[in-house]
């Protein structure tokens, strides 16, 4: 089944109602949450047409403008954006619903308008094949990143978005310094043409090519919060919005999809100029990132930090379980990815809901039950989802400095979160704080989303596995590019 | 001129680095300029330096590469606006904290998030 024109649609889409909503929001906020549930909900449902046509055939290719690749820039439907599509707008859906429960939408301005800025960003980045155009696709989510970030804030608040800006742009800043570089050297910024090329470089443009897969790297930890270049993720997401901080969950997410896109396409493992030079940086790192993101699990000292520290964690494991480059463990990156992505946003947003509690107040038993499973859910414990990912990426990355710190990680994430449950809800005193029922369903449906993904995990890893297999085997991918040449 | 053109991208990412590393939020922002000026120029040269040829086919013999061009006024774009917006979120933290430290005061329990 060829999807056309559908496959603009992810990016179009939400571009087009944001422009809508800023001009009709005038006339009061129900017409703009109109707008961005019914884009969303229409998101999602094209979203997973998208995933069902690139199960069932060979990635397909969008032309901008019919020009064709590599001199134009193409969007290019495969198994893994397919995935990231729908775990993006499956994210957003419920988030967005809880955004308008909480009331958190209406305390700023033009918040649903940032929100589908947002959503086509993320969607863009996800489906292009061209690495300009993730470039300007980075730069459309974090422009709205920026926004809903400081959505209804006053000072702190503004400042800890400076810091944010100020690291994003850096990260910009490398980005066109790397991109330039690999231009230079092969002429294409076409990811797939790059592909191609890269493995007929002469030898005296191998150093340059290998500074610019380096640089590259650099930017996608930055994006990613790989240690040492995470400072920006626990104030920013701490400082954030629950509801947004939740949104963004899927956003450092971004980092870790460009690096396994550009781990496996365009410096795949057994690629002369790169080898031995991406896998052995990213382990270390991503392993330093995780202990440190359990440290910071126990040391947190407000609930909305911890979540932050959670999902630096996770960023940990994610990039620790991809550095393996093989089959198996892109698979259980990917699985992890959802998990986390899923586990990540519940934790938010339950930390907004105590967090919107008059403090010392004793809190509701549903509150804490949701946290708990949340708890579970973060820590890895079974019988949730998390449980499945951390063996599978135990069994893909066969190391002991991986275990060690992998379980020693969990154990002090576990830790930290029944000392911070056990403080902010077995409290005898204090004025009973009431959860309206509306609001806690979101957070317990991605929950039980949870519970889903670990029923469903064997149908679920045999489709990532053959995802996992044809990122090892990127030879479809690049015919589908249609390049000159045959390359 | 490759010398020149090269000097230059390196004293400009030179003065932006060090800028950067400041912790006030006016010589931040500055910084982040010089250092996509020096971005600019670089990207600009990835498409080989050559003097006097425009970038269009059957003008000149050697015509110069266009994408570069194109890509460096999409990076100027981009840049432009992101330290638009990053102005403007100084300027709103610095009216409503009385201060623009880029780092977080240790004095005011407000600021530990």
């Amino acid at each position: 089944m060829t999807m056309g024109h559908w496959i603009i649609a992810p990016v179009v889409l939400p571009a087009f109602l944001a422009a809508l909503s800023l001009l009709l929001a005038r006339h009061g906020t129900t017409v703009a949450r109109f707008l961005a549930l019914g884009g969303t909900v229409a998101l999602l449902a094209i979203s997973v047409t998208l995933m069902i046509a690139a199960s069932n055939g060979p990635p397909q290719l969008y032309r901008l403008g019919d020009w064709p690749a590599p001199f134009g820039i193409v969007l290019v439907l495969d198994r893994l954006s397919a995935l990231m599509l729908v775990l993006t707008s499956g994210l957003a859906l419920p988030v967005l619903v809880q955004a308008i429960v909480t009331g958190w939408d209406i305390r700023g301005r033009k918040f649903h308008a940032l929100w589908l800025f947002q959503l086509m960003g993320l969607n863009g980045a996800f489906l292009t094949g061209d690495a300009f155009n993730l470039f300007v696709f980075f730069e459309v989510l974090l422009i709205a990143s920026y926004g809903l970030m400081v959505h209804g804030g006053t000072g702190p608040r503004l400042r800890a978005g400076v810091q944010y800006i100020a690291v994003n742009l850096v990260g910009s800043t490398l980005f066109l310094f790397a991109l330039g570089t690999a231009y230079a050297v092969t002429g294409t910024l076409n990811m797939a043409d790059l592909a191609a090329k890269i493995p007929a470089l002469p030898d005296g443009d191998q150093a340059l090519m290998r500074v610019a897969a380096v640089l590259l790297m650099l930017v996608f930890a930055i994006k990613g919060a790989l240690v040492p270049l995470h400072f920006w993720l626990p104030g920013t997401y701490a400082a954030s919005p629950g509801v947004v901080a939740a949104l963004f969950a899927v956003m450092t997410k971004v980092g870790a999809y460009a690096a396994l896109r550009f781990g496996t396409l365009v410096f795949p493992p057994d690629l002369a100029v790169t080898s031995g030079l991406i896998g052995p940086l990213l382990l270390p790192a991503g392993l330093i990132t995780l202990a440190l993101g359990a440290i910071g699990i126990l040391g947190a000292a407000s609930l909305p930090r911890l979540a932050a520290y959670a999902a630096l964690m996770s960023m940990g494991t994610v990039f620790t379980a991809m550095a393996a480059f093989t089959p198996w463990a892109t698979m259980a990156t990917l699985y992890y990815v959802i998990h986390s992505t899923l586990a990540g946003a519940a934790l938010f947003l339950i930390a907004d809901l105590v967090q919107a509690r008059a403090p010392g107040s004793r809190l509701p038993g549903l509150l804490a039950a949701l946290f708990m499973a949340s708890a579970i859910a973060t820590a890895g414990l079974p019988p949730l989802s998390g449980f499945p990912a951390k063996l599978m990426i135990l069994q893909a990355q066969p190391l002991w400095p991986v275990w060690a710190v992998i379980l020693g990680g969990s154990f002090l994430a576990l830790l930290g979160l029944s000392r911070s449950g056990s403080a902010l809800f077995w409290k005898p005193q204090g004025d009973a704080a009431t959860l309206p029922l509306t609001q806690a369903l979101i957070p317990a449906a991605l929950l039980l989303a949870l519970v889903a993904l670990t029923v469903l995990a064997g149908p679920v890893t045999a489709w990532l596995a053959e995802t996992a297999r044809l990122l090892h085997d990127p030879a479809p991918y690049i015919l589908a590019n249609d390049l000159p040449g045959g390359a | 001129m490759e010398a020149l053109v090269a000097i230059t991208i390196g004293l400009l990412t030179a003065v932006g680095t060090y800028l950067m590393l400041r912790l006030r939020s006016f010589p931040v922002i500055l910084g982040l300029t010089f250092l996509s000026y020096a971005v600019n120029l670089f990207l600009f040269a990835a498409g080989r330096l050559k003097a006097g040829a425009v970038p269009i086919v059957y003008t000149t013999e050697a015509p110069s590469d266009p994408l570069p061009q194109a890509l460096v006024l999409t990076a100027i774009v981009i840049s432009f606006g992101m330290t638009a917006v990053m102005v403007m979120m100084a300027l709103g933290a610095w009216l409503e904290l009385g201060h623009d430290r880029v780092d977080p005061d240790r004095d005011a329990p407000e600021d530990q998030g």
